[in-house]
């Protein structure tokens, strides 16, 4: 068997080579000194390469990510850590109106490459609070990029090209991704320009969307999808900001059917913007039926599991939603 | 000596309607600065005033169609703190900074350009009055929300701290801005990280239409340096001596030390929160505080010192305001032919 490798170790990789390799990238965030703050993806990382590059910090969001931005504008490519979405909410300001604005509102003579890595953290009867994801409002703002990958080496190549990117970026991963297992491609360092949604298995009847947590759902749900005697086109998003819409366009024109599925709420939310996109290009006369979004319910999320269950997209539905298309 | 010695927890509201009783005011003192750099100081300061007065009338008649904070009244904070800073310092302004980017590189060509949305403005007329830039001149950028450059420009200290370089970052603010929770949280970081940046407050008594008084429960900001163990002095915003002798001096030792120091400097501004009016913005009414204000004129009390002294000479103060007035007569005509930005560059600047 090949070697294979965890997304959480996949992330520990990249913040390794991003320390060994780049004297001017260093990480900050709450929690960086403590084991449990984002799991496994940072152990020990001060202590192997020193507190002054792994810096752990007080609980001021807003200073700690403008600060962020400040040393990104004068010279480092640093990243900070939000252990949870919902508490980078309080450094806004900084990501959406200054660094994502910064080189266009000074006619390109300056510019803000700082990383947000921020940690969808939910389930487990956590709550309203400590549950969110959001990468739709993110995926709004030019000048932000959003990056929200699903297979391991994705999680550690695209969060080097992040931090080596020369725009502010958005790096979304997820918790409930973290003992998921990739055949281990190793290291391959890859322009975030370059990036673009991927074809993850080819299939003739039907263009699945996901990104994130969701790919592995739907990967999930293939077998029971082919044995409705269905061939999924699956397709990883990878990047949300901007989303080059082409292999999506060419499938569904091959395809017919498009089925989008995004682990946010539905309003105003990237399975919209996917569907709308598509549908502006491709032709009617190609689709076979209406295309369908599958997400959160428009609801905060519960704690009870009963309503957990309720709230959240599960395999079940994506088979359901699968079955409905065709 | 010039220092307030307040109590920061009693109020110190009694000064607000009687200026000649501010205790911070000092005399102007020449002693230990060359004539050289006093002349320098002088040119600044006008240049900056009479560039803003231009600004001034330009947006009164409609050239100028972007919001324009003017600092007329506040000159010499920009300037000594201009004059204190050495290559590799890193400022950063806020929505009044047309006196801290003039007061580095004195570029009025580049300033009128950028309010006339031009495309040789200093950011390409992308940015217009409240996002101008410098970085060459050690200008990093102002922006116009509240408090937003603080943390960036603690940022810049951290950036020099890792590289363990022997210079500093400034964080321009008001006292406005002291209102926001963002200065409490930079300056914790500053001081616990000890990071070398100056926190210079512009306190010139009011946010918008909204005097001190009616926003918080002292006049003095640097109460809240005190609150997070850095240093601070409070200084006479209108005395470019005092204002250039400290923060010299206090520069070179934080370069130094790598500690945050916090600078409150007293003054008014001379019109409104935005635009061309004097005394009546939002429908306050400041005439009388505005006309005992002028008597403290920044530029007036360093002139009428210098003559007093006979460092300068009337003809040479004449001469010199003739010089500054062609050259902002000459600039602002150039810019107003320069060309508009190409349309493509909507979108050329959105990534890199």
């Amino acid at each position: 068997m090949s070697k294979q490798i965890k997304y959480s170790k996949a992330i520990h990789e990249a913040f390794t080579y991003l320390l060994e390799n780049h004297e001017e990238f260093f990480v900050i965030g709450q929690g960086l000194w403590s084991p449990w703050y984002v799991g496994e993806t940072m152990k020990d990382l001060d202590k192997k390469f020193g507190k002054s590059r792994v810096i752990d910090t007080p609980v001021s969001e807003l200073a700690v990510t403008g600060a962020t931005i400040g040393a990104s504008i004068t010279g480092f490519k640093p990243l900070v850590v939000h252990p949870r979405v919902d508490f980078m909410l309080l450094a806004i300001d900084q990501i959406v109106t200054q660094a994502a604005k910064w080189r266009h509102m000074f006619g390109n003579n300056s510019s803000a490459p700082a990383t947000f890595r921020a940690i969808i953290n939910r389930g487990g009867e956590q709550g309203a609070q400590h549950s969110q994801s959001l990468q739709s409002w993110f995926a709004h703002i030019p000048g932000l990029k959003v990056v929200m990958p699903y297979d391991a080496n994705d999680a550690r190549d695209l969060l080097i090209s992040s931090v080596l990117a020369d725009d502010p970026v958005i790096f979304m991963d997820d918790r409930w991704l973290y003992d998921e297992e990739s055949e281990d491609k190793g290291i391959k360092l890859i322009d975030l320009k370059d990036v673009k949604p991927e074809i993850i298995s080819q299939g003739e009847d039907l263009t699945i969307v996901g990104s994130g947590f969701t790919m592995k759902q739907i990967i999930d749900s293939k077998k029971e999808i082919l044995d409705l005697g269905v061939e999924p086109e699956i397709i990883d998003l990878r990047i949300l900001n901007p989303i080059d819409f082409n292999i999506i366009i060419k499938s569904v024109e091959k395809t017919g059917r498009l089925l989008v599925v995004d682990g946010d709420w539905a309003s105003c939310g990237i399975a919209a913007e996917v569907i709308c996109s598509v549908t502006e290009v491709v032709n009617p006369s190609f689709f076979k039926s209406k295309p369908i979004r599958l997400t959160l319910e428009d609801a905060p999320a519960p704690t009870s599991r009963v309503l957990e269950e309720e709230y959240y997209i599960s395999k079940e539905r994506i088979i359901a939603a699968a079955k409905k298309i065709m | 000596m010039y220092v307030k010695k307040s109590n920061h927890f009693m109020s110190n509201f009694e000064n607000l309607n009687d200026i000649n009783s501010f205790t911070h005011f000092s005399e102007i003192d020449t002693s230990d600065i060359s004539n050289e750099t006093l002349i320098k100081m002088l040119y600044k300061m006008i240049l900056i005033r009479r560039a803003e007065e231009k600004i001034s009338v330009n947006v009164e008649n409609g050239v100028i169609k972007c919001p324009c904070h003017l600092a007329i009244g506040q000159e010499a904070i920009a300037v000594a703190a201009g004059l204190s800073m050495i290559d590799g310092d890193k400022a950063f302004g806020a929505h009044r900074s047309h006196a801290h980017f003039l007061a580095l590189n004195e570029n009025t060509y580049s300033l009128f350009c950028e309010v006339l949305g031009k495309e040789d403005g200093c950011s390409r007329g992308m940015g217009g009055s409240m996002h101008i830039i410098d970085q060459k001149n050690g200008f990093y950028g102002s922006v116009p929300i509240v408090g937003a450059t603080i943390p960036i420009a603690t940022g810049a200290g951290l950036s020099i701290s890792l590289k363990r370089e022997e210079n500093l970052s400034i964080s321009y603010f008001g006292d406005g801005a002291c209102e926001e929770g963002v200065l409490h949280e930079s300056l914790n970081l500053a001081s616990v990280m000890n990071l070398p940046t100056i926190f210079i407050c512009e306190n010139n008594l009011f946010s918008s239409h909204l005097r001190i008084d009616q926003r918080q429960p002292d006049l003095y900001t640097s109460r809240f340096a005190l609150a997070h163990k850095i240093e601070s002095k409070v200084l006479d915003g209108n005395n470019i001596t005092e204002l250039y002798k400290f923060m010299k001096n206090q520069f070179i030792s934080v370069r130094k030390s790598h500690k945050p120091f916090f600078i409150e400097a007293l003054t008014y501004r001379w019109k409104g929160h935005v635009g061309f009016r004097e005394d009546e913005d939002v429908g306050v009414k400041r005439s009388q505080d505005l006309s005992k204000w002028r008597d403290r004129d920044p530029i007036l009390l360093l002139v009428n010192e210098l003559i007093k002294e006979s460092k300068l000479s009337k003809v040479e103060l004449k001469k010199m305001e003739n010089e500054i007035l062609d050259k902002i007569d000459s600039d602002w005509d150039k810019a107003l032919n320069a060309k508009f930005p190409d349309k493509s560059n909507l979108k050329n600047f959105v990534y890199s």
